[in-house]
């Protein structure tokens, strides 16, 4: 095969990259109508107060940081308990299997709010030091357990996925089942659930914005403070979306050229 | 060959197995001499690859016993002594290295880590003595240049030849070969196969299920002929391969033969 000199390549190759360029075109275009239109709108009637908006910015913002911790500290948990979970539901020892469905489908099979309001106002009763506990912490423990749930599905499937060839080949080497779980399967597993995890942890950063109901002061729930006190519901809460959004968008930018490496990576 | 047989040094003896209500192996014993090397021949479904497997227990034999050294290990067709069995499964396995049909490199880890995880971990050498022992072995079959490599980035026969270095690192009493050609393009097949021979040659003691019936004939101390989960005739390549007594036996050969010697070549990656 030797490369064509004849100009109709370079003729289909430019009119690849204008067709290209002008969907591009048109998809930001819609876009910035759409976005546009709304915001005019808002400007032209009368209710709606920008200044407001400008105003209570910097209180709002400060409450994404919150956000993103207790997302990055949530997900943590998650993923230590999911690890937990997923050998648990991969044992052959029957009581650690029972107990690992058991966390599965109780924590699965309930509301993720009922979880957050009991760990706040249920717990206390259990147990009552728990009373003395921040409301973060109480929330984080929540989101984590919750997701710690999901994600052990998401974990056994990942090591269920690594090849049966790469367990027999560490047995034949002698290995112990634990080093063979350890260093051959769980590294592999994890690599094959990166993407999966990225997914949840956008996931996270917008659910987290539940604890709200336990007053952690993350966005949503400075969004809510600021705006019934002042009548600015409409304001506080399109402000609030606009930084989930943004947050989500540039996640998923990053998750999608994770998955992509993986993708390619040295499997 | 050109090393002397030594004494046996592993023994199966009437090794059974069922597969639910199939009998794939039927009472199959055999006992290795050092430097010896045996080669496993039959169609597929003959039970080579399961018996192989019974040898380092990677398959549960449902009767029999396998016997090394001062290991005896009957089989545990209940499962009722695994616990207690344990360890000495492990200590075998540590003294028969497997090589598999699917290379089954670990892709995490470069050439040299997968060299040298087991000799670290397993046997407890230093890491200077197993990196110099996997040096050694890579050498041997001409891959230390890319040992900073992944496994990703090999060719089929490249990651072959590591998956032996990588079983030579344990230095073990003998080496498993399971169908190790046959997932291979066929230009890659005779890298491996020159360094089976090299390995026999040397003196290694060497269990091989392949279709590569030159590979018998240059390096076979033995040949096995198996159907049916049964060892249907046995004895020296040229007698087995060229004369063969058995009425199976020839019409398993002319089969072979005349579909032009190429190995089936089953799920390949």
């Amino acid at each position: 095969m030797t490369a064509s000199t004849d100009p109709i390549v370079a003729r289909i190759v430019r009119a690849d990259e204008r067709r290209r360029l002008r969907f591009r075109a048109v998809f930001a275009i819609t876009w910035a109508v759409v976005i546009g239109a709304f915001v005019l709108w808002l400007l032209n009637i009368n209710r709606f107060d920008p200044a407001f908006i400008a105003e209570q910015m910097p209180y709002i913002l400060g409450g994404a940081p919150l956000t993103i911790l207790i997302s990055i500290a949530s997900i943590s948990l998650a993923v230590v308990l999911a690890v937990l979970g997923a050998l648990g539901r991969l044992s052959r020892i029957a009581p650690v299997y029972a107990l690992a469905s058991l966390y599965v489908s109780v924590v699965r099979g309930t509301p993720l709010i009922l979880q957050i309001i009991f760990v706040f106002v249920a717990l206390p009763q259990l147990v009552p030091q728990a009373s003395k506990v921040p409301a973060i912490i109480l929330g984080v423990i929540a989101l984590g357990f919750n997701y710690g749930a999901y994600m052990t599905e998401i974990f056994r499937a990942g090591i269920q996925a690594v090849p049966p060839g790469q367990r027999e080949a560490a047995l034949a080497l002698g290995m112990s089942d634990r080093r063979v779980m350890f260093r051959i399967v769980l590294p592999q597993a994890v690599r094959i659930v990166t993407p999966a995890m990225g997914n949840e942890f956008i996931a996270m950063i917008k659910d987290s914005a539940l604890v709200y109901v336990i007053g952690v002061q993350e966005l949503l729930w400075r969004a809510r403070t600021v705006g019934s006190a002042n009548f600015r519901g409409l304001e506080m809460l399109l402000l609030a979306a606009a930084v989930y959004w943004i947050l989500t968008i540039i996640l998923s930018f990053f998750q999608e050229r994770l998955e992509q490496r993986m993708a390619r990576g040295d499997r | 060959m050109s090393v002397p047989l030594g004494e046996v040094v592993l023994q199966a003896t009437d090794i059974e197995k069922f597969f639910g209500p199939n009998h794939v192996l039927r009472g199959i014993s055999l006992a290795v001499r050092r430097h010896e090397t045996v080669m496993l021949i039959g169609r597929s479904g003959s039970g080579k690859t399961t018996f192989l497997r019974c040898l380092n227990f990677l398959e549960e034999p449902t009767r029999g016993v396998v016997a090394m050294g001062d290991l005896r290990i009957e089989a545990d067709p209940f499962l009722e002594h695994r616990r207690s069995r344990r360890g000495d499964v492990r200590r075998l396995r540590q003294q028969t290295g497997m090589v598999f049909q699917e290379f089954n490199l670990f892709p995490h880890m470069s050439v040299l880590d997968n060299c040298i995880e087991a000799p670290l971990h397993v046997k407890g050498l230093s890491r200077r003595e197993a990196v110099a022992s996997a040096e050694r072995y890579l050498d041997k079959v001409q891959m230390l240049d890319r040992r900073d490599e992944f496994p990703a980035r090999l060719s089929g026969g490249q990651k072959q030849r590591v998956a032996i270095a990588r079983a030579l690192c344990m230095e073990p009493e003998v080496l498993l070969f399971d169908e190790p050609t046959s997932a291979l393009d066929p230009e890659l097949i005779g890298e491996v196969i020159v360094v089976m021979e090299q390995l026999a040659h040397e003196g290694s003691t060497m269990i091989v299920v392949s279709h590569e019936m030159a590979f018998a004939r240059e390096a076979a101390d033995r040949v096995l002929y198996l159907e049916g989960g049964l060892v249907v005739e046995e004895g020296p390549p040229e007698q087995v391969l060229d004369d063969p007594r058995e009425e199976a036996t020839q019409l398993f050969l002319k089969r072979f033969l005349s579909e032009g010697a190429k190995a089936p070549a089953r799920h390949a990656p």
